[in-house]
């Protein structure tokens, strides 16, 4: 039975908002296993090269926050460590989320938002590889009654794809046919059933990487980028975590976070999905009305999306950052990047992001700050 | 441009013990959740956004347990965040919360921090091998003993003090229903013979493993004007942090102590912290970190911290109270421990302290420490809403 998502119990306050837009973002090369590198020596390049775009010294920054795993690395506390890439002295404003950096961005937004920042840096990583992350991942899952039967990340992704394909919503041989069409690229081939009905060409590579954001708000974006991506909502919803009371082929809370960051108000260009099974994107289409003449002028993961890379507790922070890039460099003018975590799309952020209207586009001009 | 102003209209917590086996951790966390509704007389549908913390996943063996815990914290269909920066999380983890009702996206958020240490080892939790680098030192003591020693070196401060810190924390305790330890027969003596563990630090000396969770309710203007009791409100908030281990850093005194607390100070007016401040909850895990705190803290001038305690100034009827709830010595769910300190300096200022209440205590002071001593996280509460 589908689960209703509850909304809120009152409407959010409106008060003096600000404007925060992404002005830089910068990502790791995505490779199967980075044995050699630690988890601050990958994350190093990245954060000298989101910083290089801005201009800005660690110091500059006003606030900090981190996604990651303890679970990925293996050891507790693995993040401490990984602030020593960031240069955390004279001390730093900071904070970490153990979830992906797409919270890890939402926890910067709401300190801009407060006025105590107008600066923020957002960074993730996971280094997937110093484990087999199909296991480490059923540790996510109810201590006492799930978790001890160890059912594996794909196998839950597998038991979505199969009620998809029984509620005739996608098809048994290519539940990603549709999505590579889409991108214009080859369709790649199905492959071998990792778990039926997913086939190696419906799983994402297991990869690490690192990803970095900076945000700043409004005169201060603008003095730092030509053309910032401006958030226009940010939200987040969880579901139910029991996979039993939840209707797999359906996303409510996805659509939810989108209600709530204005993403139907006026139609999107760009829709970056963060669907690690292609079966997911299924799901994350419907959800958020892509699907049907509404989405026929959408492209949706042109980045290629979390098929081509999915570090674990980053790729939702990309999805985000290739979106504002996308906008930075004029291909796009209004862009939805969307962010989930746990099993079968269990917890799912969306963003909204825009660019200033562009000389000759007819479009008329925004409110100032 | 203005914030909202921040009200803490609900705590709540567990009484803390060893281990609670009679409850999971959905059912330890929906405990300190539900007195906190209680206490705000407020229900689940009344919460916009959930805000959890807590240390290493590795201490109960359940990774981002916030997906697991969303249906037991009536998340679902809601925004939850999960907080974890170390020791300090249960105090960071608040002011995540604080702002989000500060900057207006949601009027009234529960906020909570909670570990169970009986599901794990939590010395195994910090012990797993890693490569390269150099092993916690068999938990958190052998890392803070020689810092504790160096304090001494350097202040002269004589070796009873640390005694002492713990002989008041723990008769504070016996006031606190919900402390953990509730040592009837303790005396000074009884402290100071106890074994040694990690030199200087004794077994009296330590923080006891617990299980417990701790919660609150922040809302904002609006909201506070709707509770029951008297709120208590944010006038300050900051975190710091500083790199684990570098060339120039002083773990007796760490900068970012100092700063955090310089920011803080700043935002609530404080300028003369000993003077203005009535009560102080500090995360003191070994006693010697009272004094060391008190100086980092600005109570008093460098080196001379240990003088305060030894003159009484931080007993319970002293001029500063600090860790009048038994502290962090009594009560250790490691994870919620921070939030302990900031919901204590709560009650404190909303008058609801009961046995353990300081006598019109208007300020107090929360604050929390992690890693290294390299993260950060205060918050300055007051019976009074901040002038704006």
């Amino acid at each position: 039975m589908p689960e209703p998502a509850r909304a809120a119990a009152r409407e959010p306050v409106r008060g003096a908002a600000r404007d925060v837009a992404v002005v830089a973002f910068a990502q790791s090369g995505h490779v199967r296993d980075s044995a050699a590198t630690s988890e601050v020596e990958m994350l190093l390049p990245v954060l000298h090269d989101v910083l290089a775009q801005t201009g800005l010294r660690a110091r500059d920054i006003d606030f900090t926050c981190s996604g990651s795993s303890d679970y990925l690395a293996g050891r507790a506390f693995s993040f401490t460590m990984a602030l020593d890439g960031v240069g955390a002295w004279p001390p730093i404003s900071e904070s970490h989320v153990e979830m992906d950096g797409a919270w890890a961005l939402y926890e910067a937004w709401v300190k801009i938002l407060t006025g105590e920042a107008d600066t923020a840096l957002v960074y993730a990583y996971g280094k997937s590889s110093s484990g087999d992350v199909r296991e480490v991942l059923t540790r996510q899952l109810d201590p006492y009654y799930v978790a001890p039967l160890w059912p594996d990340s794909v196998a839950l992704a597998a038991l979505q794809a199969r009620a998809l394909i029984d509620a005739g919503l996608t098809d048994e041989r290519r539940p990603a046919g549709t999505a590579a069409r889409r991108r214009g690229g080859p369709v790649r081939p199905p492959g071998e059933y990792v778990v039926a009905p997913l086939r190696t060409g419906d799983c994402p590579p297991v990869v690490d990487g690192a990803a970095a954001v900076v945000l700043a708000a409004g005169d201060t974006a603008r003095r730092l980028t030509d053309r910032p991506a401006w958030i226009r909502g940010l939200d987040h919803r969880i579901e139910a975590h029991s996979l039993g009371v939840r209707d797999l082929t359906d996303s409510p809370s996805t659509r939810l976070a989108a209600e709530r960051a204005g993403a139907f108000e006026r139609p999107v260009d760009t829709a970056e999905l963060h669907a690690p099974f292609a079966s997911q994107e299924v799901v994350l289409r419907r959800a958020l009305k892509l699907d049907g003449p509404r989405g026929a002028h959408v492209r949706i993961n042109p980045s290629g999306g979390a098929l081509a890379a999915n570090p674990v507790m980053a790729a939702g922070l990309i999805r985000i950052g290739e979106a504002a890039a996308r906008i930075r460099r004029g291909e796009s003018d209004r862009a939805l990047a969307h962010a989930t975590s746990g099993p079968c799309l269990q917890q799912n952020l969306v963003a909204v992001l825009e660019g200033d209207p562009r000389p000759g586009t007819g479009g008329q001009p925004e409110e100032g700050q | 441009m203005s914030k909202e102003p921040v009200a803490v209209v609900g705590i709540g917590q567990t009484k803390h013990v060893a281990a609670r086996r009679d409850v999971s951790l959905a059912g330890l966390v929906r405990e300190a959740a539900q007195r906190a509704l209680d206490d705000a007389a407020l229900h689940w549908a009344d919460i916009d956004a959930v805000v959890i913390g807590k240390a290493p996943d590795f201490f109960e063996g359940v990774m981002m347990p916030e997906l697991y815990l969303a249906d037991a914290l009536g998340a679902v269909g809601k925004p939850m965040l999960r907080v974890h920066t170390a020791g300090s999380v249960g105090g960071s983890t608040a002011l995540v919360a604080a702002n989000l009702v500060a900057a207006r996206v949601h009027r009234t958020v529960l906020t909570l921090a909670f570990e169970k240490q009986s599901e794990s080892n939590a010395m195994w939790g910090l012990s797993l091998p890693v490569p390269f680098q150099q092993p916690l030192l068999a938990g958190a003591g052998g890392f803070f003993a020689p810092h504790v020693r160096a304090y001494m070196r350097r202040t002269g401060a004589p070796d009873t003090v640390g005694s002492l810190v713990a002989y008041k924390d723990r008769r504070n305790a016996l006031k606190n229903p919900y402390a953990h330890l509730h040592e009837h027969g303790l005396t000074l003596e009884k402290v100071q013979s106890s074994p040694m563990l990690w030199d200087p630090i004794r077994y009296s000396e330590t923080c006891p493993s617990s299980d417990g969770a701790c919660a609150m309710i922040l809302t904002d203007h609006t909201g506070a004007a709707g509770s029951p009791r008297p709120p208590a409100w944010v006038h300050g908030g900051a975190m710091r942090s500083e790199p684990t281990l570098f060339a120039g850093k002083d773990f007796v005194s760490p900068q970012a102590g100092k700063d955090c607390a310089a920011d803080v100070y700043r935002q609530a007016g404080i300028t003369d912290p000993r003077r203005q401040i009535d009560a102080v909850e500090m995360y003191v895990p070994f006693s010697w970190y009272e004094p060391m705190w008190l100086e980092n803290l600005g109570f008093a001038q460098e080196g001379e911290g240990w003088k305060l305690t030894e003159a009484g100034v931080t007993e319970l009827d002293g001029d500063l109270p600090v860790n009048p709830s038994g502290g962090v010595l009594s009560t250790n769910p490691i994870g919620a421990s921070g939030m302990i300190r900031f919901a204590e300096a709560a009650l404190q200022v909303r008058g609801q302290a009961g046995e353990h209440q300081v006598d019109g205590a208007r300020r107090a002071l929360g604050h929390a420490y992690g890693g290294g001593s390299q993260f950060f996280a205060m918050w300055l509460v007051g019976a009074e809403p901040p002038a704006r």
